[in-house]
């Protein structure tokens, strides 16, 4: 097994939580965000779709979701910046009997709403959603949603029938919407009790009703932190814009190359601010042209411009999947995005310049960005 | 005599560390050995099989040398002083 490096980040710094096919790494740099120091690989063999990181409580808290082929999945969490992980005897994230079916992967994990710092939420496969209520130790399958009539007409995108978009809402401790491929974005008002399609003017183009109630391929809904109603969706072919909590959408592929693609951030400051990596078709999903364009809208959707500085434009055939784009909320924000070739790239100025941090990575499925919030030590 | 379960290197550590696990049992199914096995290391189970109480597909059990899926599955014979190895399955890329 290769030989495991640690980082030790400082208040103030920024944290990188880059999940491949082979392995999780952290980078870490400071504010300035021009040098990063790598750390890993943890779980060395496995995919790891799903990283997060909970500050709330007082917490440093990363997590990971990684799958082996041989040995299952299941969470573990490290409080230390990854020098330690828990390995929990039985598998934390699993179906009860009465559901009939086994886990998959693990494809998302979101900490709940800072006024619920003991609860967590985790997305998976077959389409699923996790709750915990004692901060990510014990987990339960939401019954309303994997009893919902339509399941059974959900169908399988290429990645498999997954859960991987969790939002709940910062304001409505009840609200909260959830995006599977393929079936759509739903919803639930109640807490997870009930649920209801929520896919009001999304194309979907690999049926032959193109605007169904459900199964639409989304594949990322990223919500403003600043106007939580405001929400962008990636589908699968289509680029939208929701301002009402994702009751309508409306087309914003304005400009842009491809409306297909997968990764999506928003500005943690500016709701009209949004990043997109276009792909080509859904039979190459490359970069178009071979060329590595990050689009990003400063209108909310109205409008799309590249952003090419220091990234590859020749013979650039580079895959961002649907949780390999992230931004940070410092400002300017910072944003970052890995690729299935294995490069991960950053901007320290809203997506105006790009430097490489690291090539030669396995594919790249997952990057978080995070600022790291030490709790202060007691004075002496 | 015993039945022998030979534990594969990543699943030691959770079972004590022991690259061998004897347990009593006399004969009868490969899902009433595991049963054993599992009381003996219950955190090896949930590595070894699904919430469905089905092998892991990219993990093979081994009876007496023969692949436990050639021979019904959990419904495999297990006869007493059998060898059981449990080993993840050559796949990947």
């Amino acid at each position: 097994m290769p030989k495991t490096q640690h980082v030790t980040p400082r208040n103030g710094d920024v944290l990188l939580l880059v999940g491949t096919m082979k392995g999780a790494f952290l980078f870490r740099a400071n504010a300035s965000r021009k040098k990063w120091e790598r750390g890993g690989p943890y779980f060395a063999g496995s995919a790891v779709y799903a990283m997060a990181y909970d500050s709330r409580g007082g917490r440093h808290r990363i997590w990971a979701g990684p799958h082996s082929m041989a040995w299952g999945a299941l969470l573990r969490s490290s409080d230390d910046f990854g020098k330690k992980w828990t390995n929990p005897e039985s598998a934390n994230v699993k179906f009860p009997e009465s559901a009939g079916a086994a886990l998959t992967r693990i494809w998302q994990i979101t900490p709940g709403r800072e006024s619920e710092p003991r609860t967590m939420y985790c997305g998976v496969e077959p389409a699923a959603l996790f709750e915990s209520k004692d901060g990510g130790t014990s987990w339960n399958l939401v019954e309303g949603l994997w009893n919902h009539p339509q399941r059974a007409k959900w169908m399988p995108g290429a990645g498999g029938l997954c859960l991987h978009t969790i939002l709940p809402d910062p304001a409505d401790a009840k609200r909260m919407r959830i995006a599977i491929s393929a079936a759509g974005m739903y919803a639930s008002d109640d807490g997870g009790a009930t649920w209801r399609p929520s896919n009001k003017g999304v194309r979907a183009e690999f049926l032959p009703d193109k605007y169904p109630e459900f199964g639409q391929c989304v594949h990322k809904v990223a919500r403003a932190k600043t106007q939580p109603s405001r929400m962008y969706l990636q589908n699968h072919w289509g680029l939208y814009r929701s301002d009402d909590n994702g009751e309508s959408w409306t087309d914003i592929a304005n400009g842009v190359p491809s409306d297909f693609g997968f990764g999506m951030a928003v500005h943690a400051e500016d709701a009209d601010t949004a990043w997109i990596v276009p792909l080509e078709s859904d039979e190459f999903r490359c970069t178009p042209e071979g060329k590595l364009r990050v689009y990003r809208t400063r209108d909310g959707g109205k409008s799309w411009k590249p952003m090419t500085k220091g990234l590859p434009q020749k013979e650039a055939y580079e895959t961002v999947l649907r949780d390999a784009l992230a931004a940070d909320a410092l400002d300017p924000a910072g944003v970052y995005f890995g690729t299935r070739n294995g490069k991960l790239f950053g901007s320290a100025d809203e997506g105006k310049s790009w430097s490489a941090i690291a090539d030669g990575l396995p594919p790249v499925v997952c990057v978080k960005a995070v600022r790291v919030s030490l709790p202060r030590r007691r004075a002496r | 005599m015993p039945v022998t379960f030979m534990i594969p290197g990543p699943l030691r550590a959770l079972a004590a560390e022991r690259a061998e696990v004897r347990v009593d049992f006399r004969s009868g199914l490969l899902s009433e050995a595991l049963a054993v096995l599992w009381r003996e290391c219950p955190a090896v189970r949930d590595r070894v099989v699904t919430e469905l109480g089905e092998v892991r597909p990219h993990i093979n059990v081994f009876v007496d040398g023969e692949n436990a899926r050639d021979l019904g599955g959990m419904a495999a014979p297990v006869r007493e002083g059998a060898e059981i190895f449990i080993l993840p399955a050559l796949s990947g890329g």
